[in-house]
């Protein structure tokens, strides 16, 4: 099974705070810690999983300027074979659509079975595979948290639902299924695995290798932008406790006992 | 083009509308005000679904067939296509279901999608203009759309408040027939409940729930002994049991528990939505977290910016004494 992984470079949301710079321009990004968008790397993981089962190919994309190579890299590091990136000028600004249509041009410059994209990342939008799938007509399912291959038959899946439950379903191939946190172990990635994969020739596609229409991608075929970030009002919010160590949790202890949080 | 319609599509289980249906509702009249609503319902035997929504909207499509039994968003699409005039203005839920749905659904329209919102700024002419979330809530994002070819719009839950309803109950209209000859490549085989086990965390007066600041493994120690030492129940957020560390029974959420605690200590929990949506009742909050940009900052009660691995040890070593 030849399978396409779309992974992003984003700074980690878990390891960061994030806060809103220039007026709401964007956010502050100087000593902000990038990495794989989480989701993602459970979608490369279970991809490697599939084809050292069952043979085939991995290959990893990404959508970026040239940063986003250290993320395809250290993917490729896990046990991918092939890495792609996408670059353009115009490509900036795009929305979820404009990202999809360029995805689906490289789709369209391989032979794949099956594509996996993480089930969100940063902007929290869960778009671009649904997207992608609608653009190639395939079929889709989303936040996926198990994946059986039967040889020649549909793929059976399992989708994360609300209250803890499994949906299964059958899909046929070629679709494109974005992953849910939580359906593998993703193996860990050091530093010799990366250097193992440091010169492998990495292709850099631009919108007129891709045969991509720029002003269909990028803030010229954008129907959504977003006009600025900012910092909430926030309602009361919490009240915040300050002190030593000691003092603090003398004071959680007063709370805890006066709201019948110690039994 | 503030007349044009608003097709709400209801997501429905057991005969009962989900609350999205109602907070929909709200929705529409917010990011689209005074725009006449049709509520969508699509599954096998809808009838008390229909009568239930009609309260709330102008009118009620419904679309019953036996083959739509099960919520398959593949067959659900291209109905939807078939069925909605173009241009329209779509609004569903960004559930599990509408993330399922939703982006297909743009594309094939042609329309806008617009995910996940939070909050209505205005409609200027063919331009809407919505609040978003970005890095898991901790900066906010007004962001304008072109829905002059339409509009998919999914709200988050809980995002706004059911009201009051102006409308008398709208007439259910039967489209069934029109919801034949559909096929997806994509087929429902069974859903897959949760297992039980003996860990309940919903019936939990009191709740120590850990996250992804706890750091490492080893350290979840500490927690279970504040919780020992509290009498408190265990729970935790999505990363502790996406990591192996607790048991998904543990997991407080949209796609884990709901819990309705009188007392909630969230220990390193930055406080996603999908969390959020899984405590009910309105406890007494208190969040540690070393992030004081952390969005449960904004809804706890009480709020420490401060080391996990330095105030629970100190914590339950005072409630140990205290005893």
């Amino acid at each position: 099974m030849d399978i396409l992984v779309c992974v992003k470079r984003v700074p980690d949301s878990a390891e960061n705070e994030i806060s809103v710079a220039a007026g709401g321009a964007d956010i502050h990004r100087d000593d902000l810690v990038y990495s794989v968008n989480e989701w993602d790397n459970y979608a490369v993981e279970e991809a490697i999983q599939i084809t050292e089962r069952l043979g085939g190919t991995v290959t990893v994309v990404s959508l970026g300027d040239s940063e986003a190579e250290e993320v395809v890299r250290r993917e490729m590091a896990m046990g991918a074979g092939q890495g792609l990136l996408l670059v353009d000028g115009a490509f900036t600004g795009s929305d979820g659509l404009g990202i999809a249509t360029i995805l689906k041009a490289a789709v369209q410059k391989g032979r794949y079975d099956l594509i996996l994209t993480g089930a969100q990342a940063d902007d929290g939008g869960g778009q671009v595979g649904g997207m992608l799938a609608a653009l190639l007509d395939w079929p889709f399912a989303s936040l996926v948290n198990r994946i059986d291959v039967n040889e020649g038959k549909p793929l059976r899946i399992g989708r994360e639902i609300e209250g803890g439950a499994q949906e299964v379903s059958d899909i046929e191939t070629p679709c494109v299924l974005s992953i849910q946190t939580g359906i593998n172990e993703p193996r860990y990635v050091g530093i010799r695995g990366i250097r193992k994969v440091a010169s492998v020739e990495i292709p850099v596609l631009d919108a007129t290798a891709l045969g991509v229409e720029t002003a269909s991608v990028g803030s010229a075929g954008a129907k959504v932008r977003r006009v600025d970030y900012f910092v909430p009002v926030a309602g009361a919010g919490a009240e915040m406790l300050t002190g030593s160590t000691d003092e603090l949790a003398g004071k959680l202890l007063d709370l805890l006992k006066a709201k019948g949080g110690i039994k | 083009m503030s007349d044009a319609k608003v097709f709400i599509l209801v997501t429905h289980a057991d005969g009962k509308a989900d609350d999205s249906a109602f907070e929909l509702a709200a929705a529409s009249g917010r990011l689209f005000p005074g725009a006449s609503t049709t509520a969508l319902v699509v599954g096998s035997g809808v009838d008390a679904v229909c009568q239930e929504v009609a309260t709330v909207f102008g009118e009620v499509w419904k679309f019953d067939q036996a083959a739509l039994a099960y919520p398959n968003a593949e067959l659900l699409r291209p109905l939807l296509v078939k069925v909605l005039p173009a241009g329209s203005r779509v609004l569903l839920a960004h559930n599990t279901f509408g993330l399922d749905l939703g982006p297909g659904l743009s594309v094939k329209l042609g329309a806008a999608y617009v995910p996940d919102v939070v909050g209505a700024e205005g409609l200027d002419g063919a331009t809407l203009k919505v609040i978003r979330q970005e890095f898991a809530g901790q900066v906010s994002a007004h962001v304008a759309c072109d829905i002059s070819k339409g509009a998919v719009v999914s709200v988050r839950p809980g995002a706004f408040k059911p009201e009051p309803s102006g409308a008398t109950g709208g007439p259910v209209v039967d489209r069934s027939t029109e919801a034949t000859g559909l096929s997806a490549r994509r087929s429902f085989v069974e859903v897959i409940s949760a297992e039980a086990g003996d860990i309940d965390i919903t019936k939990e007066d009191v709740l120590v729930s850990v996250g992804r600041g706890i750091g490492e493994q080893e350290n979840l120690a500490l927690v279970e002994a504040l919780a020992e030492a509290m009498g408190a129940g265990l729970s935790c957020s999505r990363p502790i049991v996406d990591a192996k560390w607790l048991e998904k029974p543990r997991q407080v959420g949209t796609s884990g528990q709901t819990v309705k605690p009188k007392v909630y200590l969230a220990l390193g929990i930055s406080g996603s939505f999908q969390h959020m949506g899984g405590i009910k009742g309105n406890p007494f909050m208190i969040a540690v977290n070393k992030n004081p940009k952390a969005p449960i900052f904004q809804v706890a009660s009480v709020g420490v910016v401060a080391d996990l691995l330095e105030l629970v040890p100190a914590l339950t070593e005072k409630i140990k004494k205290g005893k």
